[in-house]
C-alpha cells in the first residue's frame, strides 16, 4: 500500500503532489466528497485514479484543476501551491494543466465550427492568435493539432455533429494539446464509445504520451482498460483512496479488501473462467470432438 | 427442425426442443426523411427456455431494433419492418394487432432495459409499479397482486420489501431501481426475458449482483433470455449461446465456448482483440 513504490524506468519526479485534500458540500449536512487525499503524480506517468460512482473521484480532479476550493490540504504543480500562487502563476500553471471529459457531445458547442473549437484555448491564453492578425496563426496551428490527433487538418470549417464520437473526441484531445500542456486530466475520456472505438482513442493516448512527454491523471470506472493504461493506481471509495500502487501490484496482489471486490467483480472475457465455467464445464468434457 | 447451427449446442435442452421464440430473415428499415437506415437485415436468431442468447454489437449494430421488434416497440414511423417473421407459440408477433401484442408484453414476454430512472414512473411508488403489470394480465384482486409484487420485490434481494414498496424511484440506488425493474418484468412469469443493456449503467460491483440475479432467476423459473450487450466479457460470462451483429446484419452465431475459442467471423475477431481485459496486459 505504498504510495513510494516505483517504477525503476519512470521514476519521475513529482509533477503534481496532493496533500491532505479535503472537499465538503453542503451545509447543514455535511458531505466530504473528498477525504484526506494526498497522492504526488510523477512527470511522465499514467495514474489512473478508480473507483464506483460517487466515490469523488470526479470532485478530486477538480481540487486539482484549481476548478473547486479545498476546503483544507494543498495542490502543488511542480512544486508551487496552487492556493497561494499569485493571479498570474496561476494562469500560468492552468495553461499546463489540460482536462479531457468523458463525453464529446456536450462537450463542445455545437454551434462552433472545430477550428474555434480547438483555437479556443489559445485565444484565451495567447494574445498572438487573436483578431483578425492572429487568425492565419491560430488556423495554421489548428492543422498541426488536428494531424497530431490523427484528423486531418482540412476539416477546420466543419460543425461537431459532422463527427463520430470517436473523431469528437479527437477533437476534444487536440484542444486539450493546444496549450502544450505537461499533465491531461482524462476523465472517463472512452467510456461513451464504442469498443472498437476506444481502442483507438487510447492507443493515441499512448502514442501522445510518448512523443510529448505528457503525465496523465486518468479517472475510469473500467479496470480493465485501466490495466491496460495505468503506471499506478489510486482506488478511491467514500472520498478516501483506499489503495495506491503500481499497477502490476494492485492487480495481482491487492491489498485492501474493497479492490479485491472490485476486481472480483469484473467480468471475465473466457467462458471457461467466468461465473459460469463450472457449469460449463461437464458439457464441454462430453462435446469435445 | 433446420438444421443451423444453433441447434448442434451444448444447451440444457433436448437437441431437438422447439425454440421458444424464433426469429426469421427480420429486416427493418428506418425510413427517415432524407435517407433510409437498413437497421436489421435478414437477421436469424432463436431462443429455447432456460437459456440465455446474448446479442453483441457496437452503436449501430441494429441489436437493439432487433430487440424491440420481437414487442414491436420500435417507433412506427419511422420504423418499417419489410420482411421476416419472429414466432412465438406458433404465432408471428409481427402480424399481431397492437392490442393482441399488448396481451403477450409483460406476460409471456417481459423486457428489461438500460436505464430504470427513464423505464420506471417517478410519480408512483415501485411497489405499485410491479403491481400494476399483474392488473393488466391477470384476475387478481388488488391485495392479491400486492402480495405478488411484494413476493416479486424480495425475489429480486430487494432489502424489506414492505417498506421499499412505499418509496419512488428517486429514492433508491440505480441497482435497487434495476432490480425493481426485474421485479416488474418478471412478477407475469414470462418464459422469454428480454434484457437490453441490463448492466451497462451501473458500477462494476452492482453489475455483478444484477448478472447473477438475472441467472439465478432464470434458472429458477426455466426463462429463455435474450440479452442485448455491448460487452463481450458480459457475454462470456452469462451466455450459452452468442448472436454477433455489425452494421444490421448477423455475422456470426453460435455456442459461446465455440464463438470465443475459434471466432469464425473477422469482426468477431476483432471484437474480441479490442476488448480490453483484466489479465496480461
Amino acid at each position: 500500500m505504498s504510495p513510494e513504490t516505483r517504477t525503476p524506468a519512470t521514476a519521475g519526479r513529482p509533477l503534481l503532489e496532493l496533500s491532505g485534500l479535503r472537499k465538503e458540500f453542503g451545509g447543514r449536512n455535511v458531505n466530504v466528497a473528498v477525504d484526506d487525499v494526498s497522492l504526488e503524480v510523477r512527470e511522465g506517468e499514467t495514474l489512473a485514479l478508480v473507483g464506483e460512482s460517487g466515490c469523488g473521484k470526479t470532485t478530486l480532479t477538480r481540487l486539482l484543476l484549481r476548478l473547486l476550493e479545498p476546503t483544507a490540504g494543498s495542490v502543488r504543480f511542480d512544486g508551487r501551491d496552487l492556493a497561494t500562487v499569485s493571479a498570474a502563476e496561476l494562469r500560468a500553471v492552468r495553461r499546463q494543466m489540460q482536462v479531457v471529459l468523458q463525453d464529446p457531445y456536450s462537450s463542445m458547442n455545437p454551434r462552433m465550427r472545430i477550428t474555434d473549437i480547438v483555437a479556443e484555448p489559445l485565444i484565451t491564453h495567447d494574445p498572438a492568435v487573436r483578431g483578425r492578425r492572429g487568425r492565419a496563426r491560430a488556423r495554421e496551428r489548428v492543422g498541426e493539432l488536428l494531424e497530431a490527433v490523427g484528423l486531418n487538418a482540412g476539416i477546420q470549417d466543419r460543425y461537431p455533429h459532422e463527427f463520430s464520437g470517436g473523431q469528437r473526441q479527437r477533437v476534444s484531445i487536440a484542444r486539450a494539446l493546444a496549450l502544450r500542456p505537461r499533465l491531461l486530466v482524462l476523465d472517463e475520456p472512452t467510456s461513451a464509445l464504442d469498443v472498437s472505438v476506444q481502442a483507438t482513442v487510447l492507443e493515441l493516448l499512448a502514442d501522445l504520451q510518448t512523443r510529448l512527454g505528457l503525465t496523465y491523471v486518468f479517472v475510469s470506472h473500467n479496470l480493465a482498460v485501466v490495466r491496460q493504461v495505468a503506471d499506478r493506481v489510486a482506488v478511491m471509495r467514500r472520498g478516501r483512496l483506499v489503495e495506491v500502487g503500481e499497477a502490476a501490484q494492485v492487480f495481482h496482489t491487492p491489498q485492501h479488501p474493497y479492490t479485491r471486490q472490485l476486481l472480483d467483480a469484473v467480468p471475465v472475457l473466457d467462458p471457461r473462467r467466468g461465473r459460469r465455467a463450472a457449469e460449463r464445464a461437464p458439457r464441454t468434457s462430453g462435446e469435445s470432438r | 427442425m433446420t438444421m443451423d447451427r444453433q441447434t448442434r449446442d451444448h444447451s440444457p435442452h433436448p437437441v431437438d426442443a422447439e425454440p421458444l421464440l424464433q426469429i426469421k430473415h427480420l429486416s427493418v428499415d428506418f425510413r427517415l426523411p432524407t435517407s433510409v437506415v437498413h437497421a436489421v437485415q435478414d437477421v436469424s436468431l432463436a431462443v429455447h427456455a432456460g437459456e440465455t442468447l446474448a446479442v453483441v454489437g457496437e452503436s449501430g449494430s441494429g441489436k437493439s431494433a432487433t430487440a424491440l421488434s420481437v414487442l414491436g416497440l420500435n417507433p412506427t414511423p419511422p420504423c418499417v419492418y419489410t420482411g421476416g417473421e419472429i414466432l412465438f407459440d406458433g404465432h408471428d408477433l409481427l402480424k399481431l394487432s397492437e392490442k393482441e401484442l399488448g396481451r403477450i408484453r409483460g406476460r409471456d414476454i417481459a423486457m428489461v432495459f438500460q436505464d430504470p430512472m427513464t423505464s420506471l414512473d417517478p410519480l408512483q411508488h415501485v411497489g405499485a409499479q410491479v403491481a400494476e403489470v399483474l392488473g393488466h394480465h391477470t384476475g387478481m384482486s388488488r391485495a392479491e397482486a400486492r402480495e405478488a409484487a411484494l413476493a416479486a420485490l424480495d425475489e429480486v434481494g430487494i432489502p424489506d420489501p414492505a417498506q421499499r414498496y412505499r418509496q419512488y424511484p428517486h429514492e433508491l440506488s440505480g441497482g435497487l431501481r434495476q432490480r425493481v425493474m426485474i421485479a416488474t418484468a418478471l412478477v407475469g412469469r414470462p418464459r422469454v426475458l428480454i434484457a437490453d443493456e441490463p448492466t451497462t449503467a451501473l458500477d462494476v460491483t452492482v453489475q455483478r449482483q444484477i448478472l447473477d440475479l438475472l441467472v439465478t432467476l432464470q434458472h429458477k423459473h426455466d426463462m429463455a433470455v435474450v440479452l442485448i450487450t455491448h460487452d463481450l466479457a458480459v457475454v462470456a460470462e452469462t451466455a450459452d449461446r452468442v448472436a454477433v451483429m455489425n452494421k444490421g446484419e448477423v455475422v456470426e452465431s453460435g455456442d459461446v465456448l465455440d464463438v470465443f475459442d475459434r471466432p469464425a467471423d473477422d469482426y468477431t475477431r476483432r471484437l474480441l482483440a479490442v476488448t480490453p481485459r483484466l489479465e496480461a496486459a
